[in-house]
This record gives structure tokens, sequence and C-alpha cells, in this order.
């Protein structure tokens, strides 16, 4: 149990957990000394999620023993988890949609709690650490990077030893993702021990003090990533070297496929963000970057542009010159536009309906998948099986459920569906949100392959790193307004930071707010 | 203290399991009901399971009465898989009635083949309209169709009295709220001889077969499921949920309306002020119970059949109230639900981590 004479606060030595058919963790050996920050670091299905899952108590491990401060225990539940102080913020969030931010943090606590002063207390830990929250929003208005602050919050107001956080920064804009990152070295300085669970591996080297690599269930090193360089740190966690995404030549642009021109939308929703007078172009052969931070209009934007809402002036969006505002997803769908959307349960994907069902929800009419009317099983399967393959969807078979996919296997399913509908235009949200570096470099390609192809490809990201990685030409979308677009060579990472503007600050929630009202 | 659960990963063969558990402890529990009411167990089960059923005519009847429940129950699923609570079935049967029935009233001099095609797809048409209330209040000003197809059961019931005891009337009746007995050409033609099983079974057959292909192979039946498990999916699939909602209410309407017609014009042979001991109703616990798939549907059509046919016999033989019918139906969706409970959740002891010495 000794590391160097000291006690760690948690050891895990030899967890081992099998699943039916797979073993998810087997002998994983892991040890945090109390105020460090420990990288946990790995590909999908490499069982990281198994293994935080079993310090969280949600799972039992078949065999390996737990030490808390030297004391082997038992972690039966994620309340026995949380009576030891250990906190979670897990990557799917689990908030009631139609409940208050205060109210889902009171849900979280044991017993009664009195709301109003809750409130209070959320108000000042989330200005404490830069998480700016307003707790009588209700959590379906809601952006993902606003849910993400509420769980953060969550776990801080209980005083945690030991914090789990599961890629927490993927939502976050880089100067955020530094306020977070000192609230996360203050938490360390005052003991707090974190488990840091990321792919992003700068990120780690700059955070994090030890990191604990697995692949494939196994345990493979113990590093200190300060040490390492990133390339090196990809290599032990993939196992092969990693290539870097090619990056396309800007000259080859074509025409101008997507043009938006004074695109405005009201929100229906009296918390949503209203789109005030957009103007972009993508063209054929280019990737298209919109940034900002969650919650200023990216949501409203995708619906706009997918046709789950319908513009009230259909000129203000145009396909190769036609108007197509007042056309529905269907009728957009079939003129080749494709689209990834941010939520990949339950809005890119049907959690309880199996990868065919799932093959065929969007693309049923471009790849035919209807024959007189009825569905054509045979062929559906095929084309499930096609992208389950040509993205290396990681399944023990098409017939099990989207939601039994890992987060980043979902998104390559996804994502493969809509390319392989051979799509002109494809509009993707977050392409790889919580997805890890492996998954995310094999996304990254295809997008690329795919624009090099010849088709129109815009992204909406909050991932800088993604952006800068991938896009051509990039606008900063903020408080439903975009700025103008710059070449990606004419511009760098910190200005568009400050393009982002005002809404970095922790007041930006009040600002929002008033912004939705005018 | 306790507290409840979800289960991480419910068992699959559970969810097949649980209606024949259900059965099991309404029939355990219903011992307890049949002792407290003075009556041997053994012998009222007997007369409740096997007494009805034990000649070719009681199995006869047994699908009589599984008929209406079955169609009822088959439209209703389809909305329950897309999150459309219809629970107004009872009144699109008496609609379906009314207006396959008022077919014969006002053409009961005419003898054609016609007429009973033409009284069908009027009944089909009545309970559609009744279903399109809630589907129009639902779509247009997002009423809640619980409440909506409920209150318009009641509405539909004192429709039906209304005409029944005024303009229907049978004139050579003596006055009795009835109306004319139905001719040959407005009645079911009977499928077995000497029986009262008549064509009406056939039509529920091929509703169940027909939502059965719907939901299984159609791109409608699959914008059903979409929607009703993830809504956003199918909006961003640009599946209308507007459009669901109607379907489904008018499928479980017009369904609903030809097991009315069909009763009108099947065994009960003319309108009568009451004309079903709510199938409609019963109708939600056959769905449930058939775990919303149709043959399922159809097994359970026929158990809560015999619960009607079993309330008849202990009501003969044992003198025991018909409401124990009721009992025993409530009981079967009480347990039924419960079970759904244990299967998707779990009781758990609160209790924090303790060292192991």
């Amino acid at each position: 149990m000794d590391n160097n004479g000291i006690t760690p606060r948690l050891s895990l030595a030899g967890i081992t957990k099998a699943y039916p058919g797979v073993l998810a963790n087997d002998d994983i050996h892991l040890n945090i000394l109390s105020g460090e920050i420990h990288a946990l670091l790995g590909e999908n299905g490499a069982g990281k999620s198994t293994l935080v899952k079993i310090i969280y108590g949600v799972l039992k491990a078949d065999s390996g023993t737990i030490s808390w401060n030297g004391k082997p225990l038992e972690i039966a539940s994620p309340q026995a988890a949380r009576k030891l102080g250990i906190g979670m913020i897990f990557q799917h969030f689990s908030l009631f949609e139609a409940m208050t931010v205060t109210e889902n943090i009171a849900l979280g606590m044991p017993g009664r709690q009195n709301m109003a002063e809750l409130a209070k207390k959320i108000v000042d830990v989330s200005q404490k650490y830069g998480l700016p929250l307003q707790p009588d929003r209700h959590v379906h208005t809601l952006s993902v990077g606003e849910k993400q602050r509420i769980e953060i919050v969550r776990c801080l107001l209980q005083d945690p030893k030991l914090l789990i956080m599961d890629e927490p920064t993927s939502v976050l804009t880089p100067q955020e993702a530094e306020t977070m990152f000192k609230t996360l070295r203050r938490l360390a300085e005052e003991g707090v021990s974190i488990l840091y669970i990321s792919h992003k591996l700068d990120e780690i080297k700059a955070l994090c003090h030890k990191a604990t690599i697995l692949r494939g269930g196994r345990y493979i090193a113990e590093c200190d990533p300060t040490k390492e360089t990133a390339k090196s740190l990809a290599e032990m966690m993939i196992g092969t070297n990693l290539t870097a995404p090619r990056h396309m030549d800007n000259s080859d642009r074509g025409p101008v496929r997507l043009k938006a021109h004074n695109l405005s939308l009201e929100s229906t929703d009296q918390f949503g963000v209203n789109l005030n007078l957009l103007n972009f172009e993508v063209r054929t052969g280019e990737i298209f970057g919109i940034a900002g931070v969650a919650g200023n209009g990216q949501v409203e934007l995708l619906q706009a542009l997918s046709g789950e809402k319908t513009l009230e002036n259909t000129d203000e969006l145009l396909l190769d010159g036609n108007p197509i505002g007042h056309l529905g997803p269907v009728a957009r769908r079939k003129r080749k536009i494709a689209f990834v959307p941010e939520d990949r349960l339950g809005h890119g994907s049907v959690p309880d309906m199996s990868l065919v069902d799932n093959a065929f929800l969007s693309a049923y009419r471009t790849k035919n998948l209807l024959s007189n009317g009825l569905i054509n099983s045979g062929k559906t399967r095929d084309f499930a099986e096609d992208i389950v393959a040509k993205f290396d969807v990681r399944t023990a078979g098409v017939d099990h459920t989207a939601g039994s996919l890992s987060g980043g296997n979902l998104q390559k399913f996804i994502v493969g569906r809509e390319m392989m509908q051979e799509p002109e235009l494809i509009i993707i949200a977050h392409p790889t949100w919580g997805v890890d570096a492996g998954a995310a470099s094999a996304i990254h390609q295809a997008i690329i392959d795919l624009a090099a192809n010849g088709a129109a490809v815009l992204v909406v990201s909050q991932d800088l790193d993604e952006l800068f990685a991938i896009s051509n030409r990039i606008a900063v979308i903020a408080e439903g307004r975009l700025s103008a677009s710059r070449d990606i060579n004419e511009i760098s990472i910190e200005e568009i930071g400050l393009l982002m503007g005002g809404t970095n600050s922790i007041d930006s929630a009040d600002n929002q707010g008033g912004a939705a009202h005018a | 203290m306790l507290r409840i659960e979800k289960r991480p990963e419910p068992a699959k063969s559970m969810v097949y399991l649980t209606p024949v558990l259900a059965l099991f402890l309404t029939v355990a529990s219903s011992t307890i009901l049949f002792s407290v009411l003075g009556v041997s167990p053994i012998e009222a089960l007997d007369n409740f399971f096997v007494e009805p059923v034990k000649d070719a005519y009681g199995v006869s009847e047994l699908l009589v009465k599984a008929t209406p429940l079955i169609l009822c129950a088959i439209g209703l699923s389809v909305g329950f898989r897309a999150n459309v609570w219809n629970i107004g079935a009872e009144g699109q049967l008496t609609m379906g009635a009314i207006f396959g029935g008022g077919v014969f009233i006002y053409l009961y001099d005419v003898d054609s083949v016609f007429l009973l095609p033409l009284m069908i797809v009027m009944g089909a048409v009545g309970g559609a309209l009744w279903g399109a209330i809630p589907a129009f209040f639902k779509t247009k000003f997002n009423a809640n169709e619980i409440l909506t197809s409920l209150m318009l059961v009641y509405v539909a019931l004192l429709l039906l009295s209304l005409l029944v005891h005024g303009p229907w009337r049978d004139p050579d009746g003596f006055n009795f709220p009835e109306s004319r007995t139905f001719s040959q050409s407005a009645t079911m033609p009977i499928l077995w001889e000497g029986t009262r099983l008549h064509f009406g079974w056939i039509l529920a057959l091929l509703a169940a077969l027909g939502a059965w292909l719907m939901l299984a192979k159609t791109l409608v039946g699959f914008q059903v499921k979409v929607i009703g498990a993830a809504p956003l999916a199918g909006s961003y699939a640009g599946f209308s949920q507007k459009k669901i909602i109607w379907f489904s209410l008018l499928l479980a309407g017009g369904l609903a309306g030809i097991a009315g017609v069909s009763e009108v014009s099947g065994p009960i042979g003319q309108i009568l002020p009451s004309i079903s001991p709510g199938y409609g109703f019963t109708a939600i616990i056959v769905a449930f119970l058939g775990r919303l798939h149709p043959v399922g549907i159809i097994l359970a059509g026929i158990l809560m059949a015999l619960t009607y046919l079993g309330g008849e016999t202990a009501q003969i033989n044992l003198g025991l109230p018909i409401a124990v019918t009721g009992v025993f139906q409530g009981m079967v969706l009480f347990f039924l639900l419960a079970c759904d409970v244990l299967v998707n959740y779990r009781f758990r002891f609160k209790s924090y981590g303790k060292a192991v010495s």
C-alpha cells in the first residue's frame, strides 16, 4: 500500500471487472495521493469509465481491493462514495430537465435543504470558481456547457476529498479552462485529490502531477506527464504511432454552397438566445468553423440550419443560391445536407433502439432504405454494418442499442452515418466532444477527407484546438451575433478568446439573460 | 432507510415474465378476497377460469368478448408507444356504435350486401372523429389528451342515451329505450354455426396483424417508436410530432369505433343505452398486459375476456357480486405495474461504505 512511505488517499490494487464477453478491467493499479491531480488516460473502451464507476460505487469489482487512506473498504454505492468524500462529474449529465438549477443541486444532497440559502451558496461557489450560474433557471433551457457547470458546482458544494472529473474542459473556452485549472490547483493545494480524465494531452501536461495510462482494460504505466511529450503520452495510450490530421491546402476552395444572409430567428424558449442578422458563407471544399461559449446561440443556429426550426424568411438561408429557409429536415437532407447534432444521446440517436434502427433514422431517404413503402431491414442492417466497419465503431453487434455504446463510439457511429450518405454539405456540432484522442483524430481525418472530396463542412465547436486543427476559416458566435469570418492563418487562439468577449467573465450569465429578453 | 434506485441493467427476460407473474399474484391475492367473501377459493377460481371455457360454446364466447378488447387495445397501444395517452377508447367505441348503428337506423329497409361494410366504415369514421377532438386540442393548444379523451367518454355515453331514448327508439318497441333489431344484412356474419362468434373476430386479428406490420416494417411505425422513445431524435430526423399525435388518435378512434359497431351489429343486434361493460377501459389493461405488442395484446385480450366470463359465472353459481370482475382486472394492472417497477428499479437499504477488517 505504501507509496514511498506516504499513504495514498485512494489506492486500487488488482481491480478486475468482467462483462459478458469483455474483460473491462484487468488487474488495474492506481494510487492517488492527497493534493494530487492525477490523470487517467486511455482510449474508448480502455476501461476508464468502468474503473471510475467502481471507485464511485456504481459498479462492484469482481476482485481487487480499494483502500481509502490506507484502510481497505468496500464502496457499495454512490452515496457511500459521497459520504467518504468522493465527488464525481460525469460525462453524461444526470439532471432533471424540468427543474431549476437549485432544485437539481438540492436533489443531489443528503437531507432537506433551505432553498434560498442553497441558491446563495450556489452563487458564492460558482463565483469563487468562475463558473457562472443562475440558480433559478430551468435546466432544459441551458446549454451543455452550462449543465456541466451545475455538476461541478454540485460537487464543490459537498467539500470533496477526491474529485473525479470526466473530461471537464471539453465545453469551456481556453480562458474558462484556465480559470478552472486555477481552481483545481487551489483545490489541490487545499489537499483535495483530483482524478482527471481527459483526452487533451496538453491539458494533462499543464495540469496533472501524475498520469495512469490504461489500454484495452490493462494498466500500462504510471508516469509524470510533465516529463513526457504529448506525442509520447498519446503513443502509450494508443499503442501505435499517431498521425496528425493532414491539413488541407486553402487554395482549392470552390463556389459558395451555403450562404446565410441576415439570418435571424427568435427563440421560442424564454431563456434562449435570439439569432440576430447572421451572415456567413460555406464554400465547397472548405471547413468553416464557428467558435463560441455554450449558450450564445449555437443551439438556435443548429436548429435553423437543420430545419428543426424553419425560418420566417426563406431567403435568409441559401443552398447553391436557392432559398431553403422554409424547408424541414427531410427536405434539406434530400438536398444532400447532413447533420451531426450536439447531443448524441436522444438527439442524434435513440438510446433504446438498435444501431440498425439508428442507421435508418436519418438515412432512410438518401440510402433508399424503404422499398415499396416497407423498411428494407436487410439493406438497413448492411448499412449499419458498413458504418461500424468503416468508422471503427467498437460494438458487439449492430443489434445492440445506441445507449450501450461509449460516448466516443456512438459519436463515430453518428458521424459515420451522416458521412456515408455522401453529403455535399455537412453541419457538425461538437464533433469530438467527450471523445478520446484516437477516435477524435479519426473523426477529424474523416471531416478533412470529406472536404477534400468537395463537400462543404460547417463545424460548430467550443474546442478551439479542434477548430484550429481542421478548419480553414473561423467565426465566433457571441450573444446571438456572428463575428466576421477570418482565415485560420490570420487569427490566433488568444484573438478568438477575445472575440468571445465579455461572455468569459463571471457575470456573463446575467448578460446572457438580459440579451435573451431584449 | 429504504430507498428506490434504478437498476443499471434491467433483465430483458423479465419484460415478458412480468405479465405471468402479475397474473399469478392476482390469483394468489384473490384467494384471500374469496375467503373473506365466504366462498371457497378453489371453487371460485374454478368458476372464474375453468367453468367458462369447459365447452366449445364457452370458448366461442371468450373470443366474442375478446374481440372489442383486442380492437381497442391495438389502437391504444400504438398511441402509448408514441407517448399519446388516449384513455377514451370507451367513448370512441360508443361513437362507432352510434355512427355505424345510425346507418342501419336510417337505412333499415335496405337489403344490400353493402349495408354492413358501410356500417363498419361509418363506425370507424365515428370513432376516429371522437379521437380527432383530443388530437385537435393537443396539437393546437397542447391540451392534455388524458383529460380530454376521458371527458369525451361521458359525452359519448350521454349522446347514445339521448338517441336511444329519443329519435332512435324502436317505433314498435312499446317505448322501451331500444332501437330496432338489426336486419340480417346489417348483422355481422357468424363464423361458427351455433355460437355468437362473428366476423368482428376476424377484424380484430386483421387489426393486430396490420399493427404489427405497421410497427415493424413501415416508416410511420418507425416514427411512432422514435417519437415515443426520443422526441428530439424524432424532430432531428424530421418526423412531425403533431402528425403522429393525429395518426395515433385517429387510428385508436377508428379501431375502437369498429369495435363499437361490431358489438351492436354482432352479439347485441340492436342499439341499447349501454353497449359495453367498459371494454374501452379494460383495453388499457389489455394493451399494457400485452406489452404494447400485437401478439401479446391478442393473448391479453383473451385473458381479460375470461375475467368477464368468469365474473358472470361466479355471479350465477356462487352469488358473488359482479364488481369482483372489476376488482380482478384492477389487481392485474396493479400487480403488472408493480412488477414493472421492480424490474426497472430496486429497493436498497441505505448503507454507507464501512471499513472491512
